[in-house]
């Protein structure tokens, strides 16, 4: 019982601690995006890293989970002959969740993993200790950059994901369900809202600083060798996809509730 | 170290203690380097030499004890005063830790560009320079730190750690892991560019050749703290063991193994 209870409390120690570290990181990397020297290759670097390399991958999701909603949403809509309603449920679910969050998760798979192993391998090989010696704050080189792509690529790509999440709807509307295309577009218009495309907007810039913070966190406090670079990149995925999917709900919540 | 100590003392560490978790790595580290001097620090693995090396620098931080450059106290300092102190030394790691997303170039002058932001047609030329005196072709300019050699790579660390004409020079470890061969030559490398900057020298190394080639003095560390310390040519007759056995490289004696690697929790600390 007493060793049940001290495993208990040293977990609950562990997490808040961990907690605790990633408040104070961000704080640290937060302070240090705002302050000279700007480093405008590093930002521009990443920007294609992170948004430009992502184009395909982002793309793809929301052109299929555009398409999937349509057909999904006309067959059970058809059941109590609401099948006008398609197009509208197809922009307001891509604009106001699927594409924030799918385009979220997909660059917390593919940006996250990279800059931890990037920035653990960097840490393993004491190139993070040579930037320091060499007059160059790790967190203003390595860290500032990478969030103020997050911060600015995601919105991006999320709203490019949202026209082509609606173009998938507008495919299998027009050329599977046999809607007039006129039509299906006058309805993707008529009920949508500068505010459901802005949330959705906000929630992406939320979800890159998420994505960028937690691969730089668990990248810098990488452990040792191959192993410890593997963890920081696993947790650096699994913790931002589960902080994306809270950020997601309080955000919602607030905006929406 | 006393006998070292003069008013040209460079760097003087005076009861310098660090402990990770429980694991006291320095536990009253006293070391003296005179200016223009060559000193190498010897001792097992996992003793402490790169912990005591980094908390000279401040990539660590001690958790007492006095670390004074020119007088001139280190421990405590702001970050400014750190980056304006780091100015000065010029440090090589064990494997090399170039930037392996920086072609050679930019390695080489990264401090310099930080610095003077100098065009990339000036920064060629002085990286060229550099590398030319450390006898790499002039195409290794452009390659990437994964497409060179173990030799090559320490060699273009060196080029990056002397570009500055640093007044202090730290290598850890600059021959680990290298042929006989190649390392006499990074060995003669170093003595060059030292003798070319007049710089004061602390190189860590296991590699007793290389120790007698480039060291004007030597001191061992021994759980912590200094043991042994004296002009290189005195070392194979300290009447110390431990040293003894070091230096001669004898697996019986009193030196055991160190438990496994002391510098674990070092990454724990928060970046400023």
């Amino acid at each position: 019982m007493i060793g049940f209870v001290q495993s208990l409390g040293a977990s609950v120690l562990a997490l808040s601690r961990m907690i605790g570290g990633i408040v104070l990181f961000a704080a640290i990397a937060l302070r240090w995006v705002l302050v000279p020297p700007f480093y405008g290759r590093q930002i521009v670097r990443q920007m294609v890293d992170i948004g430009y390399y992502s184009l395909p991958v982002v793309g793809l999701t929301t052109l299929f989970s555009g398409m999937v909603l349509a057909l999904q949403s006309y067959t059970g809509f058809a059941r109590f002959s609401a099948e006008n309603t398609v197009a509208t449920v197809v922009v307001l679910s891509i604009t106001r969740e699927l594409g924030p969050v799918l385009a979220g998760l997909m660059v917390a798979g593919r940006v996250g993993a990279s800059i931890a192993a990037e920035i653990g391998t960097m840490r393993v090989t004491d190139q993070i200790d040579a930037l320091d010696t060499l007059s160059t704050r790790p967190m203003q080189y390595l860290v500032g950059p990478r969030i103020i792509a997050g911060i600015v690529c995601l919105p991006i790509l999320v709203l490019i994901g949202d026209i082509i999440g609606v173009f998938g709807g507008y495919l299998v509307g027009v050329y599977n369900l046999d809607f007039n295309a006129s039509v299906y577009l006058s309805k993707t218009l008529e009920f949508l809202e500068f505010e459901d495309v802005f949330i959705g907007l906000v929630k992406a810039a939320i979800f890159g600083f998420i994505i960028t913070l937690m691969g730089c966190y668990h990248g810098y406090y990488s452990g040792r060798g191959a192993e410890g670079v593997g963890k920081a990149t696993t947790n650096a995925v699994v913790s931002a996809s589960i902080l994306i999917l809270i950020a997601n709900y309080t955000v919602t919540a607030l905006f929406f509730g | 170290m006393s006998e070292n100590k003069t008013q040209a003392d460079k760097i003087e560490i005076s009861n310098l203690k660090k402990q990770f978790g429980t694991n006291q790595v320095l536990t009253g580290f006293n070391l003296s380097i005179r200016e223009g001097e060559s000193l190498c620090l010897i001792g097992t693995s996992g003793c402490g030499k790169s912990v005591a090396l980094k908390c000279l620098i401040g990539l660590v931080s001690a958790d007492s004890g006095s670390v004074k450059v020119d007088g001139h106290e280190t421990i405590g300092q702001s970050r400014a005063e750190n980056e304006a102190l780091l100015r000065r030394f010029g440090m090589t790691f064990q494997f090399g830790a170039l930037f392996d997303s920086l072609p050679i170039w930019e390695n080489v002058t990264f401090r310099l560009r930080q610095k003077e932001k100098l065009s990339k047609k000036i920064a060629r030329e002085i990286a060229g320079d550099i590398i030319n005196q450390l006898g790499l072709a002039p195409h290794v300019l452009d390659l990437f730190p994964a497409e060179l050699s173990g030799g090559m790579q320490k060699r273009a660390a060196i080029a990056r750690a002397i570009a500055d004409k640093p007044e202090i020079l730290l290598f850890d470890e600059p021959t680990s892991g290298l042929d006989p061969i190649t390392s006499g030559v990074i060995n003669d490398l170093i003595l060059n560019s030292v003798n070319r900057l007049g710089a004061t020298t602390l190189t860590i190394s296991h590699d007793m050749a290389s120790v007698r080639q480039i060291a004007d003095t030597v001191a061992m560390i021994h759980q912590g703290q200094i043991i042994w310390s004296g002009p290189v040519a005195d070392m194979h007759d300290t009447g110390i063991a431990e040293v003894d056995q070091f230096v001669n490289g004898n697996a019986y004696g009193p030196l055991t193994l160190n438990p496994p690697d002391n510098n674990v929790a070092q990454h724990s600390e928060m970046p400023v």
